[in-house]
């Protein structure tokens, strides 16, 4: 149940998909003028990560990944077919995007014209990919918390884009210097929300993310490593960028 | 110019500029921004995405005919997904450690709107010659800026270009670093992209009045 919550708080605040990963920025730049649009296409997000993350992590576990067609038989174990994940996952997305397609055209038509042509763009939306790719690579264990991780990351895209949304439209009636109008200024502030994201990153650590003496490691092996991992995944993201810093010093 | 009509090269230049894919027509943005703490990085993923483009909108270009109007998306898809695992699998043969750094974001080139907006926008309309041409620019225009952004991270973040140290060694405290010259640590935390892409939308839109947006 923890875990649940952990993976929850975590995929909306600090590995949020905007914020952190820079995931699905081009409907997140292009939609974001009026709030009601942004709610729309950050709600049809959600949904579609919420049903294609499940799905693709069933794919990844019983036909993808290493050894995983096992249970077609013992001459099938040894079978690696990661390098089709892409191609796997791309097509259950862009099928899943279709049906949404269909179901928002019969029953909202109104939500169907204010989205016009981002819709079939949630296809090429890299939120949803990248969803499905985060899953893989971060190993998540079960079905549940795939779909856990698949909701709450949508729901940090939906709050991303409906804040950007409401200060895009506060921000009209300021005196923004002409070169910056719009597209810049949509950047810049961007930036600063990521930044004030960052902060979330001490969250579930308690703060303490300064390195633990070794008297305290001793002290409670157990809790301490345990929030070291949780440290390090947290700053995953970062650290890949950090690590290459770190190596050149 | 005598190999490229004046159309043509058009077709190439435009994009570089005045039609910059990420400044201007705001495609392409997402598998971008994450990768450029590093110059090097920011080349590979240029050239993937060059590669990626060109070779896909010949491919869209010569299926225009055939392809039915309501699956294409899907074919679109499927033609990308294709190039893109063969550009994940040469990255791992012959520059492992690359690939690591780079992890999920080459296979984001697959949904780098970029390409899908090319296609739709480009391919789909028009020849095979042209439509090379327009792959190679807009994915050139595109890995102009993410080189741009990679040279000032890396620069200002590290102190070093491709991995070589260029102002000195900040240890031994040689070079810039004598005269008391720090690293600016915060280049290498992932928004300072989005903050360096909006100054270059500044600097772009100064120089040209006519891109300036209403609001």
């Amino acid at each position: 149940m923890l875990e649940h919550v952990e993976l929850f708080f975590k995929s909306i605040f600090i590995d949020n998909m905007v914020f952190a990963t820079f995931l699905g920025m081009c409907s997140y730049l292009a939609v974001s003028k009026k709030v009601s649009t942004a709610v729309g296409l950050g709600a049809a997000v959600i949904f579609v990560l919420a049903v294609t993350v499940p799905m693709n992590w069933l794919l990844d576990q019983y036909i993808l990944r290493d050894g995983a067609l096992a249970w077609l038989g013992p001459e099938y174990a040894e079978y690696d077919l990661s390098f089709l994940s892409f191609i796997l996952f791309i097509a259950t997305i862009a099928t899943m995007v279709q049906l949404v397609e269909i179901i928002v055209e019969k029953f909202s038509p109104s939500l169907y014209n204010s989205l016009g042509i981002f819709l079939p763009l949630i296809a090429v939306n890299c939120a949803i990919l990248g969803g499905s790719l985060f899953m893989q690579s971060r190993d998540i264990e079960t079905l549940g918390l795939a779909l856990n991780y698949g909701i709450s990351s949508g729901i940090g895209w939906f709050l991303a884009i409906l804040a950007i949304a409401a200060i895009r439209e506060k921000i009209r009636y300021s005196n923004v210097p002409a070169p910056l109008r719009g597209l810049g200024i949509t950047f810049i502030i961007t930036g600063l929300m990521a930044i004030g994201f960052m902060s979330f990153g001490g969250m579930l650590t308690g703060g303490d993310e300064a390195e633990p003496t070794s008297e305290v490691k001793t002290a409670q092996t157990e809790p301490a490593s345990e929030v070291e991992e949780i440290t390090k995944e947290n700053t995953a993201s970062i650290e890949a960028v950090q690590v290459s810093e770190i190596t050149q010093q | 110019m005598g190999l490229l009509s004046k159309k043509d090269s058009k077709l190439i230049l435009d994009p570089l500029a005045d039609n910059n894919p990420i400044t201007i027509q705001v495609l392409g943005i997402c598998s971008a921004l994450a990768i450029t703490a590093q110059l090097k990085a920011s080349i590979v993923m240029a050239v993937s995405v060059i590669f990626v483009l060109a070779i896909g909108n010949v491919v869209i270009s010569l299926m225009r005919n055939i392809i039915p109007s309501k699956i294409r998306i899907i074919v679109q898809l499927i033609v990308v997904a294709t190039l893109v695992i063969i550009v994940d699998q040469v990255l791992k043969a012959f520059a492992y450690e690359l690939s690591k750094e780079l992890s999920v974001f080459i296979g984001l080139i697959i949904t780098n709107c970029i390409i899908m907006g090319r296609f739709e926008a480009f391919a789909l309309g028009n020849g095979p010659w042209r439509s090379f041409l327009d792959g190679i620019g807009n994915a050139a225009g595109y890995g102009l800026i993410l080189v741009i952004v990679g040279f000032f991270r890396e620069l200002l973040g590290s102190g070093t270009l491709l991995g070589i140290k260029v102002l000195g060694d900040p240890i031994a405290k040689t070079g810039l670093y004598s005269i008391g010259y720090e690293n600016n640590g915060f280049m290498l935390l992932s928004p300072m992209a989005l903050i360096i892409v909006g100054l270059i939308i500044w600097v772009q839109r100064s120089r040209n009045k006519a891109l300036i947006e209403e609001n």
